[in-house]
This record gives C-alpha cells, structure tokens and sequence, in this order.
C-alpha cells in the first residue's frame, strides 16, 4: 500500500515537473497551432497537476486544508481494533481501516495519536498492563510499516481498568480485547 | 441492647466523624474442623453512658476470622463473668471451650477508660499470661479490641496476630462507564475506611513501605499511567515516575529505600529497581517478552517477577546483584503475581487451570503446590505480615469482592462491599 501511495505521489511529481518543462518549451516555441493544441492539454493537465501539487504542498505549507481533505479520509474508518484471547495479532479485517489512518498520518505529519491497550478482565491486572501494551505496540508496528513516523505515535495501557463491556462472558471479553486510536 | 449499640455508633460517628459502619462486611464461608475452641464473654461495664464499641464483640470476630480459632457464641453462655475469680470452669466445660477470655471497661473520669482482660485455661484452670490493663481514649476502642485479638493469639499460637494491621485497597463506584476510582485503607477487618486517593481515572498496584508509614500506587493521569508514593500521615503526594509506556507495579524494597517496577520506556515491558532519594534506576530484567509484577524477598537479595519468556507467563527470580534468572514455577498453565510468605518458605501465585485462576500456594522447599481458592477470576493476592492468611480479589455474581483464604486452605472468608466493585487488596506490614 504504502509502496503504491508514494509511487503515485512520485508520478504526480514526475508529470508536475514534466509539464512544467513542457510549458516552458511551449512558450518558447511561437507555433499557434502547437500552443493551442499544448496549452489545451496542458491547462486541463496542469489543472489537476495544481490540484495535486497544492493537496501536497499544503501538507507542508497549509495544515488546515490538508486536514479538512484528509479528515474526509477518515469518515466512517474505524478507531477500535480487537484481538484473540491473549494474543497481540493485528486481524486481517484491520487492515484496511489502519491503511486509512496511516495515510492520514503520513499526509498529516503534525497530527499525532495515541493507540490506547486494553484487555479483558481474566487475568492478573498489571500483566493485563503488559497485555494492552502489546496489543498497543502491534498496531503501532503496523502503522511504522505503512510509512507513518513512529514519533507521531505514543501507546499506552489500561490494562483491564477500562472495560467497554460489563458482562463476565465471551462476548463482553471481546470487545474490551482492544485497541482504540485516539487522535490528539 | 440494640439500642445502645445504636446510639454507640452514632456516637462513633460524632467522634471520628467516619461511617462507624464498616464498608466491607466479613461472612465466614467455610472453616477447619481443626479449631481451637475460645468463649469471649462480653467485657463487664457499670457505667451509666454507653460504650462507644463492644470490645469483646470486636475480638470475638478477630478470633473467629484468624483460622485458628472457634468462638462460643454468646446466646449460650451460661453465665457471664468478668473476672477470673467469678469464672465456674463448670459452666465452660459443659460448652467445650478451651479457652475464655473475661474482661471489664471502666470509665476513667478523664475522658479515658480502662480496659481490663484476663485468658484462662479451662482445662488447668489458670490465667495464660498475666492480667492486663489497657487506658484508652474512645476513639481508640476498636484499636484496643485488635490489641486484645493480637495478644491472645500469640499466647495461644506463639505466632503473632495481625488484627491491628490495615489493608489498602481499590474501589471502582458508580456508573460501570465512567466510574470514580478510590484508594481506601481501612482496619484488616475492613472498619473504619478512609480514602486515600480518589479520582476519575484508573488507580491500581497499592503497595506499602515495610515500615507502613509510606504507600505507592499507579494512577491514570490525562490518560497516562504514573508511579506515586504518599505518606499516610499526611498525605503528601509525590509523583515517581511519568516515563512514555508503562509505569506500574511499584514494590516497596526491605529497606524501604527502593521501588522495584515495571517501564517500558526501552521498549518493552522490564523490571527496573528505583532508588527514591537519588532517583537512580537500575534495569533488573532484559528480555524481549513481557516482564512484570516484581515482588522482593524478604531478605532484598532477590526480585520474584512474572515472564513470559517461557511462552506462558511463569514466575522468575532475578538476582538484584549479577542480575542472574531463573525460573521458579512449573505447575499449570500459567503463574503469574507473585509474592512471599515473610518467611520466604511459600510463594502464593495466581495460577491458571483449566481456563480457571485459582490462589495457589508453592511450597519453596519441597516445590509442592496447592490450589487454595475454588472462586472465580482470583487475583491479586496479598499475605498478611505475620504469613497466616491470604488476602485476594474475587468477583461474585458480577461484583469485585475481597475475599480471605488460610494458607493451608481450611478457613475463608469474604468481605463483600456495600457498594461497588472492591479490588486490589494490600495487606500492611506490623506498624511497630
């Protein structure tokens, strides 16, 4: 994913600059039915290239824009990621969601999140701790992998302390077998 | 009668302006037929103004929960002295008591009372011991009573008692979604709660210094754990630690001058001992798996910890000095939350079997284990100092309860809260 995402970033780079070249060579060349034919193409194309440069320069220059854009990405994409029994294996069904928030990330490197463990309630309390740290850290591993700067990424544990559910069954252990991403 | 206990209560409460009701309240649920059969007859008083607690009622309950012990009830006494010398050893025979122990309160006239008790041996018809006098103001009637239960037990068993030690311990009240948390010591019979600490966010792993004075705890703060430790006395806070990760399971050395715990500043979870003065760590633990839980041994020399370097959490020993490993269980699934009998002889463990976590006692000798508790979702176990019971977390029909086991398994005992979930029970060391 992540291999995809900057191959397209480099080819809007590639395209950007190439038609720049091109618009240069355009105005330096005097054929009207050349600049007519180029410009053409070249306004609808440098267009959609301003688009893109501009989405990627504000990353830098306009964070405001960029996270108005790029919140859009995150309508609707999940924040709570749940786990096996004593296990820290990122699901597959994850993966999708987390792709989203990694693309987030990378295009909004001020943005920062914390990836909050949980366990259910079997167990002793701080090895719970341990648990939800580790459930923390796989997602963490997941995101860095995606590209996304560990330094906007802190995890933290509350072990079992924070239950979502409150029955003493399968089901209720489930959903508190979590992580939550929390943006700051 | 009833009514006089009303009113002493409410004269308590004036007092110590704390409930005089006790929040946890003790059912003995299952006992030895092994046990030492002891009459507590109600202590003799003449005053005109009630008594702000019933003495002999207090170490009566002492006695019944120690393990060790089977109290006469009351409604069969034959006779009711306050005295050696108007003891009818007859009368106690005829009932099977071992043992009686009388007394008498006495007003002072200074504010004071005097608190006068004697133990006898039915069958030698003597006093065990001298007779004994103690001048206590009435704030202090409940301290007197566990004073009694501590000196009775000892001369009966020759270990010393643990009535007059406190527990520390965790509630979560109200609303299941948003509760308030409270750090609570209480007496070892759950009277007199105090909070400690009490906040909106998670607090957990209350530990004592081995002098008492000093506990440290976790507590959730902005939604970040941290280490704290606050003196009893006056309640002076100190932030410890407020390290990225983990910062948890603090543990109290022998000298009191150390915290072992639990950081994952380095990645992940590894025990670290803390000097409180110099603010020097020093990293015990180096491992890829999860390391935590530390406990010392009574002697400092070593740190017990759970790991689960093995593959299932088991627990391990660290060596403080050349940092040397080596694991210390092999019974069940798994083993994790260990601590030490003071005499270093058992490790109590929370052990998982058959997808059931049970209080499990190993003997450091012979490596014989034994399940103590048949509860469920056990956890949390915490040895009174003089290494006779056990105190644990428990959850009944839904509710964290408190719950107390022997350590040879025989005598249990609940302390349900009136309201809200109970956890995290740490049972102080000797305050003297």
């Amino acid at each position: 994913m992540s291999v995809t995402k900057l191959g397209k970033f480099a080819v809007i780079g590639l395209s950007a600059a190439w038609l720049a070249g091109c618009s240069t060579t355009a105005s330096d060349s005097d054929t009207s039915s050349m600049t007519s034919e180029g410009s053409e193409a070249s306004s609808t194309d440098s267009t959609y290239a301003a688009g893109e440069d501009g989405s990627l320069n504000s990353v830098i220059v306009d964070d405001q824009a960029a996270a108005q854009t790029s919140a859009d990405l995150l309508a609707g994409v999940a924040t709570v990621f749940y786990f096996d029994f004593d296990k820290s294996v990122v699901r597959p069904e994850a993966r999708e969601a987390l792709a989203k928030h990694a693309q987030f990330l990378m295009e909004n490197p001020s943005a920062r999140i914390v990836l909050e463990g949980h366990a259910d309630e079997r167990g002793t309390r701080e090895y719970n701790m341990a648990l939800g740290e580790r459930r923390a850290k796989a997602i963490m591993r997941y995101l860095t992998i995606q590209g996304v700067p560990a330094a906007q990424i802190e995890t933290v544990s509350f072990g079992e302390e924070v239950p979502v559910a409150f029955g003493h069954d399968s089901s209720s252990w489930q959903l508190n077998r979590r992580v939550e991403v929390r943006y700051e | 009668m009833k009514r006089n206990i009303l009113f002493a209560l409410m004269v308590a409460c004036l007092a110590f302006a704390l409930p005089a009701r006790a929040q946890l309240v003790i059912e003995i649920t299952s006992g030895s037929d092994q046990l030492l059969p002891i009459a507590v007859v109600p202590f003799g008083y003449s005053g005109a103004s009630p008594l702000p607690e019933d003495v002999a009622g207090i170490v009566d309950a002492d006695l019944q929960r120690s393990g060790v012990f089977e109290t006469i009830p009351r409604a069969n006494m034959l006779s009711l002295p306050s005295t050696s010398e108007n003891v009818f050893y007859r009368d106690w025979r005829l009932l099977k008591a071992d043992y009686v122990l009388v007394g008498s309160v006495s007003n002072n006239g200074n504010g004071t009372y005097r608190i006068s008790y004697e133990l006898l041996n039915v069958l030698t018809q003597a006093r065990v011991g001298k007779r004994e006098a103690l001048d206590v103001k009435p704030s202090n009637f409940r301290d007197a009573a566990h004073f009694i239960s501590d000196k009775v037990y000892e001369q009966l068993t020759g270990i010393r008692g643990a009535f007059s030690t406190r527990i520390l311990y965790v509630t979560a009240e109200g609303n299941k979604a948003a509760p308030t948390y409270k750090l609570q010591v209480a007496d070892a019979d759950g009277y007199r709660p105090q909070v400690i600490v009490s906040s909106k966010e998670p607090i957990l792993s209350p530990s004592w210094s081995r002098d008492g004075r000093k506990i440290a705890y976790v507590m959730f703060r902005n939604r970040r754990p941290s280490i704290f430790i606050q003196e009893l006395a006056t309640g002076k806070q100190q932030q410890l630690t407020q390290f990225r990760g983990l910062n948890g399971a603090p543990a109290w050395s022998p000298d009191g001058k150390k915290l072992a715990l639990v950081l994952s500043k380095d990645n992940n979870p590894e025990v670290y001992t803390l000097d409180i003065a110099t603010r020097q760590l020093e990293r015990m633990t180096n491992h890829y798996s999860i390391d935590t839980e530390p406990s010392w041994e009574p002697d400092g020399n070593g740190i017990i910890f759970t790991s689960d370097r093995g593959g299932n959490p088991q627990i391990y020993r660290v060596d403080v000095r050349t940092k040397n490993v080596e694991r210390i269980t092999f019974e069940g699934e798994l083993n994790t939350r260990a601590r030490l009998t003071p005499d270093g002889r058992y490790l109590v463990t929370v052990q998982k079997n058959d997808g059931n976590y049970h209080v499990a006692l190993q003997d450091m000798n012979t490596g014989r284990v034994q399940v103590l508790t048949e509860t469920y979702l056990d956890e949390s176990p915490s040895i009174a100092p003089n290494g006779s019971m056990v105190m644990y977390a428990t959850s009944d029909r839904g509710k964290g309860i408190l719950s107390v086991v022997s350590v040879d398994g025989l005598v249990k005992y609940r302390l349900p809260s009136a309201d809200g979930d109970v956890r995290e029970p740490a049972w102080s060391p000797y305050f003297n």
